[in-house]
């Protein structure tokens, strides 16, 4: 059966040459088709790898690129690496770049550890408690997860408007209200990732707790959540990269500059043509890139359990 | 733990010691940190949810009391008992989802049904007040009182002396009132006043910026608006400014003085006087379909519009098609152990998934640049090709980016569904003779997509408000030519409601704008709705 079809294999075994072929061909004959088979089946994979990775590895090398350059403009191909000075890096001492981040770090970060908390509290009582009203409150999420909030802008900026008058600290330019309306939508998009792993840990596990005595809040903080922490952390992951790119909201909700995320700021740098600091762009995009390219890579594995578990980023 | 000690230590007792019984007391082991936490959790959310009733109830909010009121009772109910256990646990993101989405969904489908926007906010109370400020003059004759400019903080007031001698303070929102213990000086104006800081003369008349806050600043005479406020023109002396228009509430209409023009309140929520002309400040009114009507019929948006609900779509399509079709051919040529690297590779392949994607979309848009772009300058040789000035450029070079932003996330996704395919049903179609094509065709493609398209689907629903990448790469540009709409060619619905709607200043239309969102929900909801249950079926045939 091998040896029917053998350039249609997808068998992952390199293929044997079969020992009973009655008039061998010359040695050089032989490798030379085999080395025509290795070009059609695997060796042409390697030059398109390269023209993949070209596509996709460029402009990250161009923005580090345009960061070691001098000056605020960037450069067409010919001055590509052709200087490496940190000035654009120094410059940004300057500018309330670090502020911004540290605003982006602080937003995306609560948003994220809300999410997580909200989010398996309850996937919680949706897998272990059987209440009235539980199927009606699952299909509710998953009809509310298909609306997304950012389409409601309109709605949340004259919501914001009217609450701050009553409450200072929700008011328009709080990062305090950003946050609330980010962990508005944590039950509905990650609830149902969170149930599907909830509902894989054997109930036995807490009937035998339950049995020692130990309480549902016990169950739920020592049993429960220290056997969950993989999807903990791809939700929280997704929650905080989610929160730092989010863009519209944050430029409703942040008025004053020094309230403005990352984002905001960082278009607001590039945004205009007359006066555009593509250098202060590249430097800043370099430092909060790598951060969170390490983190991405490094959880890579799990990431890609919960994105096809239905979580999406773009 | 302290369950199984407590049960230890209680069959030792029974155990070895003399049958004597422990007392309750020393039983009794405090009700536990989780206890002390959620006590102390409770007063937090108490203490917060109080002041939310206060500030409501000085800023005289009525609806929001009521929901605060609800939202703490519940609350309190909620972790106070001993039943609606899961409500314990689902009762923080349920709030949070009620104010911040539902609410917002909520809300959009009512301001979609008004006339909310410039000319047009808030109730006709509001908009009688902000008509007589705005009808405000200098009394002619009036006299004029010695003024000084006082500070609280960053509250800037005025500090008058009256005919009387008397001083009298009062900022923008507080009217003036007595204030006993304030001296005035040679000139006749106030010099010291108590809790307050008296600025002094040349700082006022140096400081610009001062100034113009002093000149726009008008105190009330008195709690009533009819009574007319102070102004200042120079910060040293202030008179009486009153509205030229009266309000006559039982008849809702305002009456120029001078004149005798009566301006009746309408019902399209503004003040409008017999020959046509109407004052700027109005109130939002419900006008029924009027928006829906407005997005297919005004001659200003019809067009545009529809042009953008045409790219929407596409971009929406095409986007999804592209990158999940370049991720599934990367993804099955790739998913070959014969191949070498293939974990540098993949990583280098998904490296521009990791990386944020509002940098993403505004490096490309400096890439992209027309003048200065490396994407002319090293793959057209140094062509002059203007990506945002011609609507068809811009819009390839929108999908373009798309593509390198999200083809990485399919290569992931289908490379991880292509590992959890069952080898054997590929195997039997390989045994039955099926070539390389008719395999993938009908064996792995159908397949694969029980698994993936859900996530096409998610996929299409984010691409159709793609907002961000939009915005930070063309802005909606090109603009439609020949139109004052302000919408562009890569405009896509969302983008179009921020334009409309005036949230980043300019004329604002928040009816218009939440009647296009709600457009875009019907749209995705539906489209979810029928993908879903296509994909159900899908799941049956297997």
């Amino acid at each position: 059966m091998m040896s029917t079809n053998p350039v249609l294999s997808t068998s992952t075994e390199p293929k044997r040459p079969s020992p009973d072929i009655p008039s061998r061909p010359s040695v050089s004959d032989r490798s030379r088709a085999r080395r025509g088979r290795w070009l059609a089946e695997v060796g042409w994979k390697y030059p398109v790898a390269i023209l993949i990775v070209a596509y996709a590895v460029f402009p990250l090398l161009y923005v580090l690129s345009a960061a070691l350059r001098p000056g605020g403009r960037l450069a067409g191909s010919s001055a590509l690496f052709s200087a490496l000075d940190f000035g654009n890096f120094a410059a940004l001492l300057e500018t309330p770049y670090w502020r911004w981040g540290f605003n982006s770090l602080v937003i995306a970060g609560i948003t994220s550890i809300g999410t997580v908390l909200m989010g398996a509290a309850a996937a919680y009582a949706f897998s272990r408690f059987r209440f009235s009203g539980r199927r009606a409150s699952l299909t509710g999420l998953l009809l509310i997860q298909m609306f997304p909030q950012t389409v409601a802008f309109v709605a949340i900026f004259l919501m914001l408007l009217a609450l701050g008058d009553a409450v200072p600290a929700l008011a328009i330019n709080s990062k305090i209200a950003l946050i609330c309306v980010y962990l508005g939508g944590a039950l509905g998009a990650n609830t149902f990732l969170m149930y599907g792993f909830f509902n894989s840990i054997p109930n036995e596990l807490d009937e035998s707790a339950k049995i020692d005595g130990a309480s549902h809040a016990q169950i739920f903080w020592r049993i429960i959540m220290p056997l969950v922490t993989p999807v903990l952390a791809v939700v929280g992951l997704l929650g905080f990269i989610s929160a730092f790119n989010e863009f519209i909201l944050a430029r409703i909700v942040l008025v004053s500059q020094g309230n403005w995320t990352l984002a905001v700021g960082m278009y607001a740098w590039v945004s205009n043509e007359l006066n555009s600091n593509w250098g202060l762009f590249a430097a800043g995009a370099v430092i909060a890139s790598i951060p969170l390219l390490a983190l991405f890579l490094s959880l890579q594995r799990y990431i890609v359990g919960g994105l096809t578990a239905g979580s999406v980023k773009g | 733990m302290t369950v199984q000690e407590d049960a230890r230590s209680r069959s030792a007792t029974r155990g070895d010691g003399p049958p004597e019984r422990e007392s309750h007391a020393r039983g009794w082991r405090g009700l536990g940190w989780g206890f002390l936490v959620k006590l102390l959790l409770m007063a937090l959310v108490n203490a917060i949810g109080l002041s939310v009733i206060l500030g409501a109830v000085r800023s005289e909010s009525w609806f929001i009391l009521g929901a605060a009121i609800v939202l703490l009772v519940a609350t309190d109910v909620i972790y106070f008992t001993k039943r609606a256990l899961p409500l314990k646990y689902m009762a923080p993101g349920l709030i949070f989802l009620l104010v911040f989405q539902i609410f917002s969904l909520v809300y959009t489908g009512y301001v979609a049904f008004t006339n909310y926007g410039s000319g047009h906010s808030g109730s006709q109370a509001q908009a009688v007040q902000a008509a007589l400020i705005q009808a405000e003059q200098r009394v002619p004759d009036s006299p004029s009182y010695p003024l000084s400019v006082v500070s609280r903080g960053d509250e800037l007031g005025f500090a008058i002396a009256d005919s009387d001698g008397d001083v009298r303070v009062g900022t923008e929102l507080e009217p003036l009132s007595v204030q006993p213990d304030a001296e005035v000086g040679g000139a006749g104006a106030p010099t010291e006043v108590p809790g307050w800081t008296v600025i002094p003369r040349a700082e006022v008349l140096t400081d610009t910026e001062l100034q113009q806050r002093v000149t726009a600043l008008r105190v009330p005479v008195s709690d009533d608006p009819e009574e007319g406020s102070i102004r200042t023109r120079d910060g040293t002396s202030g008179a009486v400014y009153l509205s030229s228009l009266d309000w006559d509430p039982d008849t809702e209409t305002l009456t120029e003085t001078a004149t005798g023009k009566v301006y009746s309140a309408s019902d399209r929520g503004s003040f409008v006087a017999e020959d046509g002309s109407s004052l700027p400040a109005g109130w939002s009114v419900p006008v029924g379909f009027e928006n829906f009507v407005r997005a297919f019929t005004d001659t200003n948006y019809a067009a545009p519009l529809l042009q953008v609900t045409v790219w929407t779509f596409a971009f929406a399509i095409l986007t999804t098609l592209s990158s999940f079709g370049l991720g599934l051919l990367l993804a099955i040529i790739y998913n070959d152990s014969r191949v070498r690297g293939r974990k540098l590779i993949r990583t280098l392949f998904i490296l521009p998934y990791a990386f944020p994607v509002f940098m993403s979309a505004l490096l490309w848009r400096g890439m992209l640049n027309p003048e200065f772009g490396i994407v002319n300058d090293l793959l057209f040789f140094g062509a002059d090709l203007n990506w945002f000035q011609d609507p068809t450029l811009a819009r390839f070079a929108v999908l373009w980016v798309n593509l390198w932003l999200s083809f990485p996330y399919w290569f992931l996704v289908c490379t991880g569904a292509l590992q959890a395919l069952p080898a054997d049903t590929l195997e039997a179609a390989e045994i039955d003779g099926a070539g390389r094509f008719r395999r993938f065709r009908s064996i792995m493609l159908p397949l694969l997509l029980v698994s993936t398209a859900p996530l096409a689907i998610a996929s299409f629903a984010f691409s159709f408000n793609n907002f961000t990448l939009i915005y930070l790469l063309t802005g909606g540009g090109p603009n439609f030519a020949g139109s004052t709409s302000q919408l562009g060619a890569t405009d896509l619905l969302i983008n179009a409601v921020y334009q409309i709607s005036g949230v980043s200043g300019g004329s604002s239309d928040y009816g218009l704008a939440s009647a296009l969102s709600i457009i875009i929900f019907i749209v995705i909801g539906a489209i979810s709705a029928v993908a879903f249950r296509q994909t159900r079926k899908l799941e049956e045939m297997q």
